[in-house]
């Protein structure tokens, strides 16, 4: 029982207008079967308007433990928000 | 769901030292007590990883091998309507094993190898699925308490502390819903249908019962994975409180339907504002759990059966991919 089809993973759009989203992952021999697969098991109630497949190993993703080093750079900016500049009260439209 | 990358993970983790395995470990236990969830790249105790395995794994060859009582009527439902309904049904229950065994793959493990251990008989799945489909009542039965008992223990998976697994839920518990309703509907039709009709709701409702409140698992005293379950918060409520509330809600269902749950101590109680019941018969959920049950044989079979007679479309399946592979490799060349 070695024969494991790849693992992909399936994105659903809901609904256009909205991003794919990531929903769970399936096997399946060909992109063909994936699609197919995909439909039947994520999308029984109408949940999608779209779907993307991706073969799981072509995923690359940042650790989980390297986190704090990798997002550190954005943590002391708040000046990137606009609540960060104090504009008096009576200026309006800003 | 990122499967490979966790396994080179796995390897760089055999490195760490005991003094830092202890700071991970209150690190991972700090996140799941601020209710942050566990995602698969992130670290935890081998031990949390082994018990999800095991619980999803186990949830997941429950959804399969509880696609074969209901399977068993759906060329004999009443109706084309109630054929749709259970042929919906059926197929939900395949889907919720898929979402599952996708869950549990996060972890680690291969879906073949899960499939092995279910085939081999080495991993478990709820006893519940070992009684018999007698009669198109028990299609009713089933619904209404097997899996008013399921959405009962599932719901609370919901917020469980991995991820994966609470997401999976998610979209589990919204779909089981219709599946309770339309148990109820079929118990409704014929609680209100003709005496033979109603006796065999009554009948159905009989041997339905004890197995669906043994769903909930061994009383909190003897139940050996419920402390340290609640602790990783993989479980909310033990399985005393979840049977309690269970009962609570189901003993006016079934006196709407006019049906006597058979159980001569079941009584609200006043004090308790809940039901008190009858002692459970323990030894018969050993019994089926240990492969005694009616049906476990037989539902093994059927699924080795089902694994052998679909091998050819697999291997067929796998042989066009890499035809069609080598044939668009040739053509680039």
């Amino acid at each position: 029982m070695s024969n494991d089809w790849p693992l992909y993973e399936v994105f659903i759009r809901s609904r256009s207008g909205l991003e794919h989203k990531h929903v769970g992952s399936l096997h399946a021999a060909d992109t063909a079967m994936a699609l197919e697969h995909a439909r039947d098991v994520y999308t029984r109630r109408q949940e999608g308007v779209s779907i993307w497949v991706v073969r799981s190993t072509d995923i690359v993703a940042s650790d989980p433990a390297e986190a704090d080093a990798l997002f550190e750079p954005a943590r002391d900016k708040v000046y990137r928000h606009p609540t960060f500049y104090a504009i008096p009260e009576e200026v309006k439209n800003l | 769901m990122y499967t490979q990358g966790l396994d080179s993970l796995g390897k760089e983790c055999l490195h760490t030292s005991a003094s830092e395995t202890a700071s991970l470990e209150e690190r991972f236990q700090a996140k799941v007590d601020a209710d942050d969830k566990i995602e698969p790249k992130d670290w935890m105790p081998d031990a949390y990883r082994q018990t999800l395995i095991r619980q999803i794994s186990q949830h997941a060859h429950s959804e399969i091998v509880g696609m074969l009582p209901e399977g068993n009527w759906i060329s004999r439902a009443p109706s084309l309507r109630r054929k749709a309904v259970l042929i919906a049904k059926v197929q939900d229950e395949g889907g919720h094993g898929m979402y599952l065994y996708s869950a549990a793959e996060t972890l680690g493990i291969s879906r073949d190898q899960m499939l092995e251990q279910l085939l081999a008989g080495t991993a478990k799945y709820s006893s519940i699925f070992n009684y018999p489909t007698l009669t198109w009542a028990d299609i009713g039965a089933i619904g209404w308490l097997v899996d008013g008992a399921a959405i009962m223990n599932q719901v609370p998976i919901c917020r469980c502390s991995y991820g994966p697994y609470a997401r999976a839920m998610v979209r589990i518990c919204k779909e089981e819903s219709f599946h309770q309703r339309q148990g109820f509907e079929i118990m409704l039709a014929l609680a209100r249908g003709t005496p033979e009709q109603k006796a065999m709701a009554q009948d159905a409702l009989n041997r339905w019962w004890w197995p669906s409140i043994m769903m909930f698992g061994p009383s909190d005293g003897d139940s050996k994975h419920t402390a340290q379950s609640m602790r990783w918060k993989i479980k909310r409520f033990t399985n005393d409180e979840l049977r309690q509330k269970f009962i609570d809600v189901t003993a006016p269902q079934a006196e709407f339907l006019g049906l006597r749950i058979p159980d001569p101590e079941l009584k609200w109680n006043e004090a308790t504002q809940h039901y008190d019941f009858g002692s459970i018969d323990w030894s018969e959920f050993q019994a089926v759990l240990k492969g005694n049950g009616p049906c476990n044989r037989e539902r093994m079979q059927a699924r080795r059966n089902a694994h052998e007679d679909g091998r050819w479309v697999r291997d067929a399946a796998a042989a066009y991919a890499a035809k069609q592979k080598s044939r668009a490799a040739s053509q680039a060349a």
